[in-house]
């Protein structure tokens, strides 16, 4: 409904309605962590909506200054917690570029598996966790139930289950167990049908479908624009992933599919769409994880880690594609042993910017349904 | 797609002094550093152009360089003084697939720099942290207010490396 | 337990002190606030989900602090958000329960040192009845302060105040 019926329907009811505030958070449910939004709202239909972020500020950036170059990655791995491995995949491709070193192939195969495992195990997370917000509790669960044994493989990987510290700059920290491989695609294969699963309870139930089709449609223009990327960026219906785009490590060896936004349901670059983005990535990352797990040869995961790191004075950006879109890392240095400055464009910093522009017109409980499906993290975003 | 010295001349015929110099005795990145005055209408050109097309910023970050004169104040701190402080712009064209870096830098006692905001929205939030965590002054901002820090923050710009902790904040104390 | 090992032979009946009912009713039902801060709170979630299922020791997640027993502080506390904590913990009515999850809310974690921005400890703004070490802990380690805090209650005395 737009503000236009409303300002008619009032003139028809001789009800009055005015302008009047609405906050919602730091404490609530559906704000995915400590986030405020201050929202303008005109009887039910939003006029204004103003983010308030930095709850989570912890001051990532200053630590990295006084850190050294391999003290960094856990804290990358605190930025964005739900894919933690990406967050030091990226990382450990910015500093190698700093310093020219090449990594053995098997190290890249295991950040690769790594990786995708990861985007996995987010996306189980961005999906489980918008079905909750949109009022769907079972998917929410059977989400979880896969994410613990991807949980569980990492966890014999490196001993953790949130927060690796695995990938490191020239290598990994250690080889893989000698089970892995096999676990991996036991995974693989007991996954695959719970894609079906998913999409016969969650994406196709019309419920589902009434609250967040056509909702907060974004266009593709206005998405560049805002620096959106990743699956909110497909969903717009531009063909563009990292992964083939502007490839690194070996995902050129791969064969797999971009998914983008289609029309069948909704309106391409609605929240439908973005959502169905990601339940469709894991289908592409499960070729990926096939293919690697196939391929992935023997050798030494360690022999190119450097003693001591200490880059020529110079700078990159380099980005990666995480899960939620596109991390850039900006690394500074003065040829010191630790970094001059570093910056990090975080995916979900750079979505949350665009809320004011979805939400206009739209409902208060579409709100939910938008922020969901953008899905954001607020360690990244506040960092 | 075209290469940085490319774009460099095509800058420098545009805006002439403005465009400052073109860097590329560092590694892996090369950058060119102009004006922070006139970074808005470079901008501008930057993503309208025909033959450029910047239609993303992918990341727009605030440095403090750290190339003042390093003085004792009162309290035994060493503070910084003249120097400047500098802003990156990392932009990429989407439709035809280059990638450039743009620097201005801007005296640290009077950072002023035009705000990029009007040519991609993605900057506004970025130049509100680099407000926020340096203290740039991006004029003809829309909204410039702290963004991650509290509203009623007074203690200074917590990245700039003479930055020294406040004892207490709201009656909490603050060091360990 | 000490509640049901007083039994009649006529099986309505059971004797206890006013005391042990009170506390026995109190730690099988902790309803929680429905609240995350960061990284634990991902673990918090993981521990409320298929897997751990924190129904079983009666814990639910209340999205209104009015209706809550126990707070999880899952995670950083920053100085913005400290005063909000403070906030929500002051609605939530007594017998009322903090646990501190992970080291970030014991003590600062790792950002202890440098963080410009973050509290070095809840407990400078709001009692804590069980630290949990980790980062981020186990949902295990989790469940165990949950333990720890039903056993602390479980002692508790109506004449004699003990938190």
């Amino acid at each position: 409904m737009s503000i236009e019926i409303e300002k008619n329907m009032q003139s028809k009811t001789g009800l009055k309605t005015e302008q009047m505030v609405l906050n919602m958070g730091p404490q609530h449910p559906s704000t995915h962590g400590v986030l405020r939004l201050e929202l303008e709202i005109e009887g039910e239909i939003i006029t204004k909506v103003t983010p308030h972020i930095g709850y989570l500020h912890r001051c990532f950036e200053k630590h990295t200054e006084a850190m050294t170059y391999t003290q960094v990655i856990p804290y990358t791995d605190r930025m964005d917690y739900l894919s933690a491995m990406y967050n030091e995949f990226g990382y450990a491709i910015a500093v190698e570029k700093l310093l020219g070193i090449e990594v053995p192939e098997r190290v890249e195969y295991i950040r690769v598996i790594m990786g995708e495992f990861q985007r996995i195990a987010s996306h189980l997370v961005a999906i489980g966790t918008y079905g909750l917000d949109i009022g769907a509790f079972t998917p929410f669960l059977y989400c979880f139930r896969d994410r613990e044994r991807i949980l569980s493989l990492f966890e014999k990987t490196c001993g953790a289950r949130l927060l690796y510290n695995y990938i490191w700059v020239g290598g990994v920290s250690h080889d893989l167990h000698p089970d892995f491989i096999r676990e991996a695609k036991d995974f693989v294969k007991y996954f695959k049908p719970n894609i079906k699963e998913l999409n016969d309870l969650l994406t196709m139930n019309k419920i589902f479908i009434e609250r967040t089709a056509n909702v907060g449609i974004l266009p593709v223009e206005t998405a560049i624009n805002y620096g959106i990327s990743g699956p909110n960026l497909r969903a717009s219906g531009m063909k563009w992933d990292l992964r083939k785009n502007d490839t690194y490590s070996i995902y050129n060896k791969f064969d797999f599919e971009i998914p983008v936004g289609q029309s069948e349901i909704g309106t391409v670059g609605d929240a439908w769409n973005r959502y169905y983005i990601r339940v469709r990535e894991l289908e592409q990352s499960l070729r990926i994880l096939e293919q690697a797990l196939d391929q992935i040869p023997e050798g030494d995961v360690t022999s190119a880690i450097p003693k001591r790191i200490k880059p020529p004075v110079g700078q990159v950006y380099s980005r990666v594609e995480n899960p939620k879109g596109e991390l850039g890392y900006f690394i500074m240095s003065n040829g010191s042993t630790s970094p001059f400055r570093v910056k990090v464009k975080g995916p979900s910093f750079v979505h949350l910017g665009i809320m004011n522009e979805l939400c206009k017109g739209h409902m208060v409980a579409d709100v939910i349904a938008i922020l969901g499906s953008i899905d954001i993290v607020l360690g990244e975003v506040d960092r | 797609m075209k290469n940085v010295e490319e774009i460099f001349n095509l800058l420098k015929e545009k805006f002439g002094d403005s465009i400052i110099e073109l860097v590329t005795n560092l590694p892996v990145e090369h950058f060119i550093t102009a004006n922070p005055l006139e970074i808005d209408k470079v901008s501008l050109f930057l993503r309208d152009n025909g033959e450029l097309l910047f239609d993303s910023l992918m990341c727009l970050s605030g440095v403090d360089d750290a190339n003042g004169k390093n003085v004792p104040d009162e309290d035994g701190a060493t503070k910084i003084e003249g120097g400047t402080l500098s802003v990156y712009y990392h932009m990429e064209s989407t439709k035809l697939g280059h990638k450039l870096t743009v620097k201005v830098s801007a005296p640290r006692e009077n950072p002023d720099i035009t705000s990029v905001s009007g040519t991609w929205k993605h900057a506004d939030w970025h130049e509100r942290e680099a407000y926020d965590m340096f203290g740039i002054n991006f004029l003809n901002h829309p909204d410039l207010r702290r963004i991650l820090m509290p509203y009623d923050w007074e203690a200074g710009y917590p990245l700039r490396k003479d930055y020294k902790d406040p004892e207490f904040y709201q009656g909490m104390k603050v060091p360990y | 337990m000490g509640l049901l090992d007083k039994q009649f032979t006529d099986e309505n009946i059971v004797i206890t002190k006013v005391e042990d009912l009170l506390n026995w009713a109190r730690l099988s039902s902790l309803w929680q606030v429905g609240f995350g801060l960061a990284c634990c709170a991902i673990e918090m979630m993981a521990t409320s989900a298929s897997h751990y299922d924190f129904d079983r020791f009666g814990v639910i997640p209340r999205n209104s602090p009015r209706q809550s027993d126990v707070i999880i502080i899952s995670g950083t506390v920053t100085l913005k958000m400290a005063l909000r904590i403070k906030r929500i913990y002051e609605q939530m009515p007594d017998p009322k329960y903090v646990i501190s999850m992970g080291s970030c809310s014991n003590c600062g974690g790792p950002y202890w040192e440098h963080g410009y921005h973050v509290l070095k400890g809840v407990d400078r703004v709001i009692p804590v009845d069980v630290y949990v070490p980790g980062c981020p802990p186990r949902p295990e380690a989790l469940l165990e302060g949950l333990l720890k805090l039903q056993e602390k209650i479980r002692n508790e005395s109506l004449v004699k105040k003990t938190a």
